[in-house]
């Protein structure tokens, strides 16, 4: 079982050895403009993107807990945090209250249509990227479990000093 | 600097990015996998007959995306597999083989696809084509779609084609457009004022054969939506409405009344407070590339519920469905973060919300068949300002989380819910019911769940959750604790039980004992499940699956990359 959990590991961290850039992707803001990713995300620190929905408990859970530490990342390292909501239409009215209602300071984008999420590969949400002041995608975790937050500051703070994330 | 030596940069710019990645031939390659299979086991507590247990007492199935995107051009397929497909997905996933494929070109201005795609023209009570792998839903488009930005701020759209039917086609054609135009970025005033506008119309028509020996059917039908979204400061409302001509179908009993439907959203958002108001009411607008459609399957349109989502497991159990024949409903809901730091909201702040939400049926009255002829079946008549007088659903509920201290979070949640069951569980239609009245099966809970998140160290956490539903009705009172452990970032540990313990029926006031393993590696989960389900409706996005009841080992993988 070991081994084979082992090998699984190796094979996944091998095929995220590729830098991935973001493919062009249309979104919208909370207020109806539409964006590219690419211009959203931030060129002078690391961007991380969390994939959440407002049905999505452990979604909620993370961002919640991952708010006091993205307060300290922006300041410290001028790391950009971008929330971007997968809600269908039924949701999407109830993300800018529902955000407001949980205190985040988030740039909150909607990806109604789940182009950006596709495009990524992404199964489920919670899915979380970070990527480097160059755009690349250097690390990624699907789902969430108390205390991955910690994990997820750690990797903000080694990419921002431009190392290669540990985890 | 002018264009040319800005594209020019750009283009070195990517050149360079491209030089640096390991890349495949140059381009991206994204994609994901899963996997799902279980071991079914006999129980004849749960199913006494073995109806429910599958004669392959093992199924499984999975399927794989791939997405390759290179410079202005992407492509990618989704090869699905079902061996044979498990309990309480629809039986149409029989098989195996590439259910998706598709071509896209996309520059500033213009993106065409040919193949499949998903797309949806406002909130969708036009068109909406989606999938949702969960739940067996998947109503793709295979054709082509095009769309263009021809000039500031206007966004059009344009799709022809046919759409998924598990392994086959839709035998309807659809075809569409939507126009999207934001009116802020074309007057630069508004903006500078605060003001932000967007306005949007779709039209759509599907085609599909009609021969049959008593009906004219209309063998095209057209569609029509008008929607507006409307933001200044903390305030935003969005409003749609949408129009469906004659469309005699085995979900409106083939009767050539038109359909219409409207929503409407309010929100307000500042400083910690955000609210909710929102208003719908459709009548008639089930909308199929083929009228004998039923189900899940083949939908053009996607009629959004307005109700919330509970992803606690006792109260998903009574989840809300759009009745797409008719229904009407509001929704408020109000969430606050009282401030950190004060008496109420403690060191760390703490999060209210409260959310109400009741749907009904529409005013019908049903026209005497013998004043309604065969070539103009009208069938009823609604006054869109009347009530109509079939409760389907209600939902209050009343939510605080807090964290106490640095170790300790809770959350506690108390739930208020109707379900009509004739309606929801029985698709019993309006007449039927007003028919006979007192012949309804309804239920009434009342939900307690407490939720508690406790700190052991840095990266270990045990998470618990206490759920009681009571109730007269169904099922009876159950009862449900759940305990997590996770150690982050791999491991995680699930235990837990549901009694039922208030069934009427004394030989089924069983427990359903459930323990998980996930062990996760960066985008990679495996999870592997031992117990026993109780039978359930299990929705996603407001569409909803009876599923069976099981016990058995069930595992799942999934992964991107």
């Amino acid at each position: 079982m070991k081994n084979i959990l082992t090998a699984l590991t190796l094979l996944f961290a091998g095929l995220s050895l590729q830098a991935q850039v973001l493919p062009s992707t249309t979104l919208k803001t909370l207020e109806g403009k539409q964006i590219d990713i690419k211009d959203a995300i931030s060129t002078e620190g690391p961007t991380v993107i969390s994939f959440w929905a407002t049905w999505c408990k452990p979604c909620i859970k993370e961002l919640t807990a991952f708010s006091d530490y993205a307060i300290d990342l922006e300041d410290e390292f001028g790391a950009k945090v971008l929330a971007v909501s997968i809600d269908d239409t039924r949701n999407s009215a109830r993300v800018a209250p529902l955000v407001q209602g949980q205190g985040w300071d988030y740039t909150v984008l909607l990806d109604e249509n789940q182009d950006l999420k596709r495009n990524l590969g992404i199964v489920n949400v919670p899915f979380t990227l970070v990527l480097n002041s160059a755009g690349e995608v250097v690390w990624k975790h699907s789902g969430y479990s108390p205390g991955d937050e910690e994990t997820l500051a750690e990797v903000v703070e080694e990419v921002a000093a431009g190392k290669t994330p540990s985890h | 600097m002018n264009k040319f030596s800005l594209s020019l940069l750009a283009v070195l710019v990517g050149f360079t990015a491209v030089a640096q990645s390991q890349e495949t031939f140059g381009g991206q390659l994204h994609g994901n996998f899963q996997l799902d299979g279980q071991l079914y086991l006999r129980d004849e507590a749960i199913d006494p007959s073995g109806e429910f247990f599958p004669d392959e007492r093992f199924l499984g199935q999975g399927y794989a995306n791939f997405v390759y995107t290179q410079g202005d051009f992407s492509g990618g397929l989704r090869y699905e597999n079902y061996q044979n497909v498990m309990l309480g997905f629809p039986e149409g996933y029989r098989g195996e083989g590439i259910t998706y494929r598709y071509l896209q070109f996309k520059q500033d201005n213009l993106d065409v696809t040919v193949g499949s795609f998903y797309e949806q023209f406002g909130s969708g009570m036009v068109f909406r084509s989606y999938e949702e792998r969960g739940l067996g839903y998947d109503n793709a488009m295979d054709g082509v779609r095009v769309k263009a930005n021809p000039t500031k701020g206007l966004y059009l759209k344009g799709v022809l084609g046919r759409q998924r039917f598990y392994f086959e086609k839709s035998p309807g054609i659809v075809r569409g457009l939507d126009a999207e135009y934001n009116l802020t970025e074309f007057m630069p005033k508004l903006d500078s004022l605060g003001y932000r506008w967007t306005i949007g119309g779709s039209f759509l028509s599907k085609y599909q054969r009609g021969n049959d020996p008593f009906l004219v059917l209309p063998e095209n039908v057209a569609t029509g939506g008008i929607r507006t979204q409307f933001t200044k400061g903390p305030w935003a409302v969005q409003a749609e409405y949408a129009y469906k001509a004659n469309d005699p179908s085995s979900d409106n009993g083939y009767i050539y009344k038109d359909g219409n439907g409207i929503i409407v959203n309010l929100t307000y958002s500042k400083n910690g407070l955000g609210l909710i108001a929102g208003a719908k009411r459709i009548d008639n607008m089930s909308f199929r590339s083929d009228r004998n459609g039923s189900t899940i399957d083949m939908l053009i349109n996607y009629l959004s519920p307005t109700t919330q989502v509970h992803t606690y497991a006792l109260p998903a159990l009574y989840q809300y469905a759009t009745q797409i024949n008719g229904e009407e409903g509001i929704q408020l809901e109000a969430n606050y973060k009282i401030k950190r730091k004060t008496k109420l909201g403690g060191k760390y702040g703490t999060l209210i919300s409260a959310n109400y939400s009741v749907v009904q049926s529409i005013d019908k009255q049903f026209v005497d068949p013998s004043n309604d002829t065969l070539r103009t079946l009208q069938g009823y008549t609604s006054d869109p300002l009347a009530r109509g007088d079939i409760p389907y659903f209600h939902d209050f509920n009343f939510k605080v989380s807090r964290k106490v201290n640095k170790r300790f979070k809770y959350t506690a949640t108390y739930l208020n819910l109707f379900y009509n069951r004739s309606v929801l569980e029985d698709g019993l239609g309006d007449e039927a019911i007003q028919v006979n009245p007192s012949n309804q099966k309804l239920l009434n809970a009342n939900i307690l769940v407490f939720e508690g998140l406790y700190k052991i160290k840095s990266k270990h956490y045990l998470r618990g959750e206490a759920q009681s539903l009571r109730t007269q009705d169904d099922r009876g009172s159950m009862a449900m604790m759940l305990l997590e452990y996770s150690v982050a970032p791999h491991w995680f540990f699930s235990v837990q039980d549901i009694y039922n313990y208030g069934n009427p029926d004394a030989d089924q006031r069983l427990h359903y004992p459930l323990a998980s393993v996930i062990y996760t590696a960066g985008t990679s989960r495996f999870q592997l499940s031992y117990g026993r389900q109780q039978r359930g409706i299990f929705c996603v996005g407001g569409v909803c699956r009876v599923v069976p009841p099981s016990n058995g080992v069930s595992f799942s993988l999934t992964t991107s990359f």
